[in-house]
């Protein structure tokens, strides 16, 4: 449908876009990468000679580093497992004819608009404070000890927050798949005498594959990310330092920009790793 | 799916599902209630629910303490100001792939994607350092851009699906029709765009309101949007949940009732149009 | 006026060449009709014309004048989508009237030429509906509406019918028969179904893969197929294409009769088969007949009343001054 003349037009709307995200990307990206590979500590001097992979090295060999990839592994892994298994689940019902449909629709999906560091707040003070929190009455209440949350248990009550607030992402994406399921599908497998479990684990759910598949990726991709709720619960102590967080403290805190550079470097080729598995999904889709 | 199930089944699933959702609700509806409880009230034991003084002292008190309406206002103008500017940069780009694809239409379109799954933690000193040159640090302008630069892709992403399924035929009906290229756009391709334009846009303000990684990082007093004065209350002195749930409850609310018109633009655009 | 000629016209996708070198010549209010089957390049030759599509070489002259890098705008072509291509947001009565506003129309011409196109096409009543409250054969004519207002120097149609239902379809292809009468516009209409060809047009232009196969009058076409492609594409059902023993008995390599030019009888004839299936369209009969000692399953048209059934046997004599004669190359024997 393209003339000469509207090519031109279009690669010069295009343009702008290119340009600004080849920007974005590029020129911090090469600083990282640049830093990386230099002792940088903009505290005592800045630049202090090039040191080739040390930065790399040293990160790796750290007493923070494993920890923090354990944890981190823990709470993506944690956060997947219970928004994926309880967000199909969810969605199911949700698909099913229920009174008042819409508004339990609405009450399910809204965590995920709360801002993070609300989410954060009101978690750690309104619910998980030991003295006055909701849940430590919750604890009173049945005659038990009430739990330190974010200290007894950091890493499961991190995972608690962020999967509330992620839950609505899996369930609104796989409630929307499941509606895509053509009727006439369930009524043959019926008709061919499937159960409603073997309807759930031939029908439902590998129609379900592609879509978990993709709210696994984009998760894994924002959950590596996390930062607010940690910064404004626990600042990354006992034991809930993610390699996000362990990189900022890095370069923010500590100042060793060399060092939290070559951790940067990690990250981004650790989230690509996952982003190459979603565009391929996603490039698949285009060509449809 | 839906087919005809016994009333009986249906009571029951209605039963299960409106305790699975309250449950999830929970959260923001205590948030909400504590807001207007007295911070005595707000730690009581045994919690009081609906019965108790209702009062609107917190939200007064959060105005005057912090200066709440300047946050506020901070976080209207990147949201907003990070919003429009990037529908300046995204419908062009959007439109010019999706009407007059290329080979290389696809490859850029992944390549966007990619930008987005870029850890910003990877580029968190670069930025930092090329903010304090320009002297951006907390700076509104500076903040807007960087949010408008994270979201782009998405922007552009969720245009281009919209922007797909408008049939070609229409525009070279245009075309045919003696339209210019100004006219197409302005009379025919605006017209049609405009309910996926708005959902971009609803989508776009959402993300850029709850962004909470740069606007932590790029500001200290004067930039800081809403997102950061939430977080300020992170070291408590005293009793303070109700002024906290107050200032919560302010922060969210917009943003929540945004959000509830757009449910089904957000799968489109979180999934980069690969679940619709 | 509307003549419109193509001069060595190509059209290349990359490496895929869709329209080898080809010459053709529209005659000004000619309605021409492009046929072929799907991907023959008919579409392409359509948007070619309009200008949605730049040719890669050669020349089209409209009335005269080169306009192969014209934008489509600016050729005062008007044309019919397919899909139709209404625009959704706009009502009937704006759909019509865009061209005009387009070319800067005065507000009250604009509203006098639509009001005379809607009378023309009884569209009158819905003039303030939008495209989505109309049925298809109403949007049919609002498209319709919008070429005509215009005064194009020819239509461009693109398998105008094609989304309409088997009766609506009849009816459209008479009104824009009717439409071509009263206008005497050129027009060019594409479409794979030969029956609208054979119905409508002046002259048909048969195309496969990109190669004009013949260009004439719908009979010229029917009695004088140039080749065994066209002699199969042109005529409903389908001619009968004999090879082998029979046809080396007439000195072709392919014999050629239509199912209406063979005689039936239940005692006698050239050739003796059984009934296979058996269509009764009341009018007429078909019957598809096998074990005749043909290779091919052989097609007669026989009156409606004809009644054999399945399995009955059946002779069967080809009116040998209908029967058409190709060479090894497929191409037709004197």
């Amino acid at each position: 449908m393209s003339t000469k003349a509207s090519r031109f037009s279009a690669r010069l709307m295009l343009a702008p876009a290119v340009i600004l995200l080849l920007a974005w990307m590029l020129v911090p990206l090469t600083m990282t990468l640049i830093f990386s590979f230099q002792r940088f500590l903009p505290l005592r001097g800045g630049f202090q000679g090039w040191v080739g992979f040390e930065n790399y090295i040293r990160f790796v060999n750290s007493s923070a580093f494993w920890p923090a990839v354990q944890t981190t592994i823990i709470i993506v892994g944690g956060v997947l497992l219970i928004t994926v298994i309880l967000g199909i689940l969810l969605a199911i019902l949700l698909d099913q004819p229920i009174w008042g449909q819409g508004v339990v629709r609405i009450m399910v999906i809204a965590p995920f608009f709360v801002m993070p560091t609300v989410t954060g707040l009101v978690w750690k003070n309104m619910f998980m404070d030991p003295n006055n929190g909701l849940l430590a009455y919750l604890w009173r209440f049945f005659g038990g000890d009430p739990v330190v949350w974010l200290s007894d248990v950091p890493v499961f009550s991190i995972i608690l927050i962020v999967s509330w607030q992620w839950l609505p992402f899996a369930t609104l994406i796989l409630l929307t798949a499941i509606q895509s399921l053509d009727s006439d599908q369930i009524e043959a497998a019926e008709m061919d005498g499937a159960g409603t479990l073997s309807r759930f684990w031939h029908i439902i759910l590998p129609h379900l594959s592609r879509a978990i598949t993709i709210v696994i990726l984009i998760q894994t991709i924002f959950l590596l990310a996390i930062f607010a709720k940690i910064f404004v619960t626990t600042q990354g102590s006992f034991g809930t330092r993610t390699l996000t967080y362990l990189i900022f403290q890095r370069v923010l805190e500590s100042q060793n920009v060399g060092l939290g550079s070559a951790g940067g470097i990690y990250a981004v080729i650790l989230a690509n790793i996952f982003a190459l598995f979603l565009m391929r999904i996603v490039g698949k889709n285009l060509d449809r | 799916m839906a087919r005809a199930v016994t009333s009986q089944r249906k009571a029951i699933n209605t039963a299960v599902a409106w305790t699975i959702g309250l449950a999830i609700f929970f959260p923001i509806l205590w948030t909400f209630l504590t807001s207007f409880k007295t911070e005595a009230q707000a730690i009581a034991d045994p919690p009081v629910w609906f019965f108790f003084d209702w009062t609107l002292d917190n939200y007064r008190v959060v105005q005057e303490r912090s200066n709440y309406t300047r946050f506020l206002w901070n976080s209207i103008y990147i949201a907003g100001g990070s919003t429009l500017l990037g529908m300046i940069i995204a419908i062009p780009a959007a439109w010019s792939m999706a009407f007059v694809p290329s080979n290389q239409t696809k490859n850029i379109l992944l390549w966007m994607l990619s930008t987005k799954m870029l850890p910003a933690v990877g580029v968190l000193y670069p930025i930092y350092l090329i903010f304090i040159q320009l002297g951006l640090l907390d700076s509104r302008f500076g903040l807007t851009i960087v949010i408008m630069l994270i979201n782009l892709p998405i922007m552009v992403w969720m245009l281009y699906t919209y922007f797909k399924e408008i049939p070609g035929e229409i525009l070279e009906a245009a075309r045919m029709d003696g339209a210019g290229l100004r006219e197409e756009i302005l009379f025919v391709l605006t017209p049609m765009a405009i309910p996926g334009i708005a959902s971009t846009v609803l989508l776009n303000i959402i993300l850029a309101w709850n962004e909470a990684f740069w606007t932590l990082n790029l500001t200290a007093s004067r930039a800081a949007p809403l997102t950061a004065f939430i977080a300020s209350y992170s070291s408590p002195e005293g009793l303070f949940y109700a002024k906290l749930s107050a200032a919560s409850t302010m922060a969210i609310a917009p943003i929540l009732i945004l959000g509830w018109f757009s449910q089904k633009q957000l799968v489109r655009g979180l999934t980069f149009g690969a679940v619709k | 006026m509307g003549e419109i000629v193509l001069e060595q016209v190509t059209k290349s996708f990359g490496d895929v060449t869709v329209i080898p070198p080809l010459d053709l010549t529209i005659e000004d209010g000619e309605f021409t009709v492009f046929v072929g089957p799907s991907g023959c390049g008919k579409s392409t030759l359509l948007r070619l014309i309009a200008g949605l599509e730049d040719v890669t070489s050669g020349a089209i002259r409209i009335d005269g004048r080169e306009s192969s890098t014209i934008p489509p705008a600016k050729r005062g072509l008007a044309m019919v989508f397919q899909s139709y291509a209404l625009y959704p947001h706009m009502t009937v009565r704006k759909n019509i009237a865009f061209p005009l506003r387009m070319s800067k129309m005065s507000k009250a011409e604009q509203d006098k030429r639509v009001e005379q196109a809607a009378s023309v096409l009884n569209l009158t009543d819905y003039l303030d509906r939008r495209p989505g409250q109309l049925s298809g054969g109403q949007r049919q004519r609002v498209a319709i509406g919008r070429a005509i207002v215009r005064e194009p120097a020819a239509f461009l149609f693109d398998e105008p019918l094609s989304n309409l239902d088997a009766a609506l379809r009849v009816g459209m292809r008479l009104e824009i028969s009717e439409l071509h009468n009263r206008l005497k516009t050129t027009m060019i209409y594409v479409t794979h179904d030969q029956v609208e060809a054979m119905t409508m047009a002046d002259k048909i232009v048969v195309l496969r893969s990109g190669h004009i196969e013949q260009v004439g009058s719908p009979l010229e076409l029917y009695r004088n197929p140039r080749n065994l492609f066209v002699a199969g594409f042109i005529g409903s059902p389908k001619m009968n294409l004999i090879e082998g023993a029979e046809a080396a008995r007439h000195n072709a390599r392919t014999i050629g009769i239509r199912p209406e030019h063979i005689t039936v009888s239940a005692e006698e004839g050239q050739w003796s088969g059984l009934v296979g299936v058996a269509e009764h369209l009341g009018s007429d009969t078909f019957f598809h007949v096998h074990d005749t000692g043909l290779a091919e399953t052989i097609t007669v048209r026989a009156d409606g009343e004809v009644s054999f059934k399945h399995g009955d046997r059946i002779y069967l004599t080809p009116r040998t001054e209908f029967m058409h004669r190709f060479d090894e190359q497929g191409l037709r024997l004197p």
